[in-house]
């Protein structure tokens, strides 16, 4: 608790001790309703003095309609009553108390789970150490230059992305990306920030700035996600700058219309009655529980969903995440590994080295990934000199002399230009038809190996609700359809080149419901035109990658495409409690009014309503930051 | 210009309350308060002075909500 807690609570005590006091007191004694009242003042001071300053200075600001001044003219209303006619101060004391009470519990609550969620985010390294003159020397992060070498001992957090320079050992990842299997690092293998080493000593020469390190990126964006206000805040801000005002206008209606009604009708008019009532509309005016418990339920969500390796940029997009009805998959990279491999060889006279020795010839000065699992799968230098003229066929392939023969490797398209007839492959992947001195040698089939998971992926998203999976891809239709099969993927575009991707996603945005959400994932390489266009951009595996963390709406730190689902699930749970909370608020509130009015609900329970709906809605949201069992 | 400051505020209605202020603000093209984070985010208008503007805006915000204060 801070000092300013710890002081409100001893107030709350004293106060809450002397009303017990002076609430049995005049069994004992004989007191006359005067003095009474003046020591039930003591009290009243001691638990709301600051409430009647701030009233006083909004006064003075014309500031009238905020709660200070509501809690004032109530409390002191019910005083006035108490004075004037019942002899009764229980109820002023208590409002105030309770008032109190609740406000403490807000602040404690709030504080909690903000340092709840930055514990989870935990990941901000507080030192780095830096060789000297042969020993080791602590320095902060933000000193450490580009190329220096760190080094990380067992046990420590690796403060800086680089490239291991020696030692191996095993890496925690979960910090960033939720997943519990440690990774196995060795010399050359890139490590990021934010990692826990584990069993060995390692020496990393660092590859950029502390402040452009994937940690340093990651807590940025965490920290300020919740300042992208979604619907449901936007909606409870602007609820609240009217609900004060309709409460008041509708307090001071009720303490002067039905009397003078009862007036006109010729009934005693009952003036002390009907302003009671009004003094408890005013308890109930208060917005807190509302305007508290929504965005601490977005703010508990993203950071569950930050501690499952989920980066949601902001509350708008967890609310666009909630209600993804479409998710469109850019196949390279995220069903698939995005590592080719040469599969297999059909229809070939020559034998596989020669095919390949080929092929790895005609692909020797394109940087394709097609073409570099090619030179791969030869996996010898290849030799330039054989090499003659190289001619590239804009998308469809290469037409390059070796050894004085034309050979041509590429599609299908490109072998009936040359006048060669191919023979069309069924298997699923790329093929690069070879043709050697205008005959045909048959084709390499090569392939990108689907993830393990990739199927489990889109049957978890079938069942958190969304209707339809889209592939898109550049792969033939046979072979594209193949693996959508497999998957069980709705729909495929084949045959689409990079530039083509936006254009059909801008076709489903057309097609979908209105108020659904158009997920796009991809692997943030070659698509940050499609993850700004789509309704949401997912970037997946994202641990390190600059230009997808800059263009997605949700990042996901591993490149597993469970995640995906899960997400979507996370979003779900916060959206349902941010509408429970809603619900439950704005209900409560409107029965008490209704049973104010009516004369059946006291000041008592009034404040009790206010104060317990503020708690249940506090503990509500915070439901938000438990999400590994989704 | 979009500047980033530390706020104190105890209640999340009187955090919208200081977010209202702030906009209203001459010289302020947008602001937002994350009572969670605990921080303003204020965007200036083209050409003004980021520092008269933000002591305007702690003056209005002094105003609709006695009890917060703006670290500048």
């Amino acid at each position: 608790m801070t000092r300013k807690q710890k002081k409100m609570l001893i107030r709350i005590v004293i106060a809450a001790v002397l009303m017990v006091v002076l609430h049995f007191l005049p069994e004992f004694v004989q007191v006359s309703n005067t003095p009474l009242f003046l020591l039930w003042l003591v009290p009243y001071g001691i638990i709301g003095y600051d409430i009647l300053k701030k009233a006083w200075k909004g006064i003075l600001n014309r500031q009238v309609f905020d709660e200070n001044f509501l809690m004032a003219v109530a409390t002191l209303g019910a005083l006035a009553i108490g004075l004037l006619k019942t002899g009764d101060y229980d109820e002023a004391v208590a409002v105030m108390l309770f008032y109190q009470i609740g406000e403490l519990f807000q602040s404690y609550a709030v504080g909690k789970s903000r340092r709840n969620i930055s514990e989870l985010m935990d990941i901000r390294p507080d030192y780095a150490n830096i060789e000297q003159d042969g020993q080791l020397v602590r320095v902060d992060p933000d000193e450490v230059e580009v190329g220096a070498v760190i080094t990380v001992n067992p046990g420590e957090k690796i403060p800086i992305d680089g490239m291991v320079e020696t030692g191996e050992s095993s890496l925690n990842t979960s910090a960033l990306t939720g997943e519990s299997v440690p990774r196995d690092v060795k010399p050359g293998d890139e490590v990021v920030s934010g990692c826990i080493n584990m069993s060995g000593v390692l020496r990393i020469r660092t590859t950029k700035a502390f402040g452009e390190s994937t940690v340093s990126r990651v807590l940025d964006l965490v920290e300020n996600a919740s300042s992208r206000k979604s619907r449901s805040e936007n909606f409870i801000a602007r609820f609240a700058r009217y609900y004060t005002p309709v409460v008041v206008i509708g307090a001071a209606a009720l303490a002067v219309l039905p009397p003078l009604v009862r007036l006109v009708l010729s009934l005693p008019p009952e003036w002390g009655e009907w302003i009671y009532r009004a003094l408890t509309f005013l308890v109930i005016s208060c917005p807190c529980a509302l305007v508290i418990s929504i965005p601490l339920s977005f703010f508990a969500g993203i950071g569950g969903a930050g501690k499952a390796g989920v980066l949601i940029k902001g509350s708008n997009y967890l609310e666009a995440l909630a209600k993804t009805g479409t998710v469109v998959f850019d196949k390279t990279g995220t069903l698939t590994m995005g590592v080719f491999d040469v599969v297999d060889i059909h229809h070939s006279e020559l034998d596989r080295e020669t095919m390949l020795e080929y092929a790895a010839l005609a692909e020797c000065a394109s940087s394709h990934p097609i073409a570099a699992s090619i030179r791969k799968a030869w996996g010898k230098p290849v030799d330039l000199s054989r090499v003659g003229k190289v001619e590239e066929i804009g998308g469809n392939g290469v037409v390059v002399e070796i050894d004085g023969k034309q050979v041509a490797a590429g599609s299908s398209r490109l072998m009936r230009r040359l006048g060669v007839g191919p023979i069309e492959c069924r298997s699923a992947g790329t093929i690069v038809h070879m043709a050697i001195g205008g005959e045909y040698a048959g084709h390499i089939v090569i392939s990108d190996v689907v993830k393990p998971d990739a199927a489990e992926a889109i049957a978890s998203l079938k069942r958190a609700g969304v209707r339809s999976t889209v592939m898109l891809t550049g792969d033939g239709p046979s072979a594209a359809a193949q693996v959508a099969e497999a998957l069980g993927i709705d729909r495929v575009h084949s045959d689409l080149l990079p530039g083509d991707k936006v254009d059909k996603v801008e076709e489903l945005l057309k097609e979908k419901k209105a108020g659904e959400t158009l997920a796009f994932v991809g692997d943030g390489i070659n698509d940050a035109p499609v993850l700004s266009r789509a309704d949401l951009g997912i970037a997946m595996g994202a641990m390190g990658s600059d230009a997808a963390i800059e263009a997605a709406d949700v990042v996901l730190m591993d490149d597993n495409p469970l995640k995906v689902s899960k997400a979507i699930r996370i979003a779900r749970k916060c959206m349902g409690i941010v509408r429970e909370n809603i619900a439950f608020a704005l209900g409560v509130k409107a029965i008490c009014l209704v049973l104010g009015a009516l004369g059946i609900a006291n000041m008592w329970l009034a404040v009790f309503a206010d104060v317990g709906v503020m708690i249940l809605a506090v503990l509500n949201a915070i439901r938000a930051l438990f999400v590994s069992r989704l | 210009m979009k500047k980033t400051y530390k706020i104190e505020v105890d209640c999340a209605n009187c955090a919208n309350k200081m977010e209202d202020a702030a906009r209203k603000t001459a010289g302020v093209k947008e602001a937002t308060v994350n009572f969670m984070t605990q921080k303003m985010i204020v965007e200036f208008d083209e050409g003004a002075d980021a520092a008269s503007v933000m002591e305007n805006v702690a003056a209005a915000c002094k105003k609709v909500e006695d009890d917060c204060e703006i670290y500048l």
